[in-house]
């Protein structure tokens, strides 16, 4: 095994934390105590931990309406988490975003939208700015599936091919764009990578759930970036376990979810962090103890966020107008 | 030194606008489509890319919604960039960008991150071009939250409400007309700002209020100069910034007069001569003599033949008659 205890131990904590914070979303989520529409990603952290192992506080990530995971493995507080998605003053976009816009400056995470599409060449734009300035940022552009049939994809690829950016277009592939299957949204379920070889962009399809190949793929691709040799597209096929808003799709009642049971069964057996978890088993890199051990912290961490959320005022009704302009 | 006295024509203080602020500051850089093109942008863009670079004048691929969204995205990653789009026709395929994004960034994730961008759609209208390559739209923006809109009508203040754009920390529509291109003023040479929120009065006068911007400011002045001759004496304010609003000149002076006429470039349901109408009407009410009147165009898309565009387009005429008709209101 090439990979030391602890850095594979990160690996493993990162993508606890984002599963066991976002699990602690669901039952307030039923129980109307939450009520900004949350988007879990349960199922598919492995690819921003595995992407951002090799990313510097520097580099630049535009996410989506599913951020959590890039938000938290870009360094992003957990807290700050916990108290946007409860519409507090300390969130971290001090309550004027919810969840679907989390940023944090300080360390590169730039912002979310859930426009689908909405965030590619703003990605693109920082991308752009990294070359004007000649300092080597990477820009990761986190989008779904769903968004391959934007037109701002291909705008975007075009001029990143062109003028040869530092950009990352990252498609987390979980074939669903909210309700609807890929296979009806797109001629051919295969070909998201494809994409990108008109633009003369180089390509990957990558196992998403698996977190040591993302982190290969993404390291090399990052590199490849970073020394000024273009843009990358990267596909990660994954799979999200919850609904697409909310725990199951549960809205007003109705059971929305559409997809077959055995599908999800079947992602269910390739959960990323029951994968790794496996290989670090196997690897004697830790036993059951030590397993324990992180999830463990990661529940007192997640305690302590939900504790600092809990205490945190909501924002004031004098500051409503406050932030529109600076 | 400055040399105040200096004559300049609107678009070359444009240029000069851009080139100074590109020389003090290498956070600003020009992107769109055609800046090197006179044919899109006139003489605003030239010498740029001699001086500056391929890398901070970057002529484009066709691509309004990625390429403005780029701007979006480097003002997010700490640049001020000056997205052109030769046509405000064409950025049309950017209200996502524009709108969803740039507008509302700072306030949704709570003031972490600004969008310090200029965002300068030229409006060319006329020339048999139809209705694609005519509109005028400052209305719309005014309307979204988040943006600050200008729209200048001189040399002076083209270059003064420019530099004030680019320092800006909030995204800036930047409404440029190409039929002020060649309107000289005096334009000093060195750097200078003019706040936003500050009109002007163009000609003090005691009978009415004429309020207008952007390209309508000339066609207004026009028809003040042709007023004075028949004895009426308007007082005509340049708002030059759409949003902010000088609410305050435009009040005082209706409480002066108790007559407006506002012209407006843009089409009549939900232009912006309708909400200062509305503010007057509000905030102004005990001093109106007359109903407020506005000059507008019909709500009708651009026609092309010269012979319907006569009729389209409203100049100082129109103007004038809607000054008879409030300063005779009985």
């Amino acid at each position: 095994m090439k990979y030391n205890k602890d850095f594979l131990g990160g690996l493993y904590k990162m993508m606890v934390r984002i599963r066991t914070v976002e699990e602690s979303f669901v039952q307030p989520i039923l129980d109307k105590k939450i009520i900004c529409p949350v988007h879990l990603c349960s199922g598919e952290e492995a690819v921003p931990v595995g992407i951002s192992a090799s990313l510097s506080k520097k580099d630049f990530v535009f996410g989506t309406h599913r951020s959590h995971g890039h938000y938290l493995a870009k360094g992003g507080d957990m807290g700050e988490l916990v108290a946007e998605i409860y519409g507090k003053e300390t969130g971290c976009s001090r309550g004027r975003g919810g969840s679907m816009h989390l940023i944090d400056p300080e360390n590169g995470m730039l912002g979310a939208a859930p426009i689908v599409g909405g965030t590619i060449s703003l990605a693109l734009g920082a991308a752009l700015a990294s070359q004007i300035r000649k300092n080597k940022q990477v820009s990761i552009s986190y989008f779904g599936d769903g968004a391959t049939g934007e037109g701002a994809l291909s705008e975007s690829m075009n001029f990143a091919s062109l003028k040869k950016l530092p950009i990352i277009f990252v498609c987390e592939n979980n074939l669903y764009s909210t309700h609807m299957h890929i296979s009806k949204m797109r001629d051919n379920t295969n070909n998201i990578a494809d994409l990108a070889k008109p633009h003369n962009i180089k390509s990957y399809t990558v196992d998403g759930n698996d977190v040591l190949k993302v982190y290969e793929t993404s390291k090399e691709a990052i590199e490849y970036c970073r020394e000024g040799n273009g843009p990358v597209f990267m596909e990660f096929l994954t799979y999200r376990q919850r609904g697409h808003v909310g725990p199951d799709d549960n809205i007003q009642g109705t059971h929305t979810d559409i997809r077959p049971r055995e599908e999800i069964n079947e992602w269910l057996e390739k959960d990323p962090i029951l994968r790794l978890k496996k290989v670090l088993l196997e690897n004697n890199f830790f036993n059951n103890a030590e397993i324990n051990k992180i999830h463990k912290e990661v529940e007192l961490e997640v305690e302590k966020a939900f504790i600092f959320s809990d205490n945190s005022n909501k924002p004031q009704i004098k500051d409503l107008s406050k932030y529109v302009y600076k | 030194m400055s040399i105040n006295n200096r004559k300049l024509t609107y678009s070359l203080a444009v240029n000069e606008a851009i080139k100074q602020m590109m020389e003090i500051d290498e956070s600003v850089f020009v992107i769109g489509q055609g800046v090197e093109s006179p044919w899109y942008v006139g003489n605003t863009c030239t010498g740029l890319i001699e001086e500056f670079g391929e890398e901070r004048v970057i002529d484009t691929p066709v691509s309004e919604n990625a390429i403005t969204g780029s701007a979006v995205g480097a003002a997010i990653a700490g640049m001020k960039p000056i997205v052109v789009h030769p046509r405000v026709d064409f950025m049309l395929y950017a209200f996502d960008p524009i709108i969803n994004q740039a507008a509302n960034w700072y306030y949704m994730n709570g003031g972490r991150a600004s969008v310090p961008l200029v965002i300068w759609p030229i409006v060319n209208r006329g020339g048999e071009q139809a209705a694609q390559h005519s509109q005028a739209l400052h209305s719309l923006f005014a309307h979204i939250p988040g943006l600050k809109v200008i729209a200048p009508s001189t040399a002076y203040d083209v270059k003064g409400l420019l530099i004030s754009a680019i320092k800006d920390p909030n995204p800036v529509v930047f409404i440029d007309d190409r039929w002020i291109y060649g309107q000289e003023s005096n334009v000093p040479n060195e750097i200078y700002e003019i706040p936003f929120g500050k009109g002007t009065i163009r000609n003090e006068g005691n009978d009415i209020t004429l309020v207008s911007f952007s390209y309508m400011a000339v066609e207004a002045q026009k028809a003040t100069d042709e007023l004075k001759n028949k004895g009426i004496n308007v007082e005509f304010i340049d708002i030059r910034t759409i949003k902010p609003l000088d609410e305050d000149i435009i009040l005082n002076s209706v409480k002066k007069t108790g007559k407006l006429v506002i012209a407006d470039g843009s089409w009549r349901t939900g232009s912006f001569a309708a909400e200062i109408a509305a503010i007057v009407a509000q905030k102004a009410f005990k001093y109106l003599k007359a109903p407020i009147e506005r000059v507008t165009l019909p709500d009708i898309p651009a026609p092309a033949s010269s012979e319907l565009e006569k009729a389209y387009y409203i100049n100082s005429d129109n103007i004038i008659e809607a000054i008879k008709k409030v300063v005779n209101y009985k």
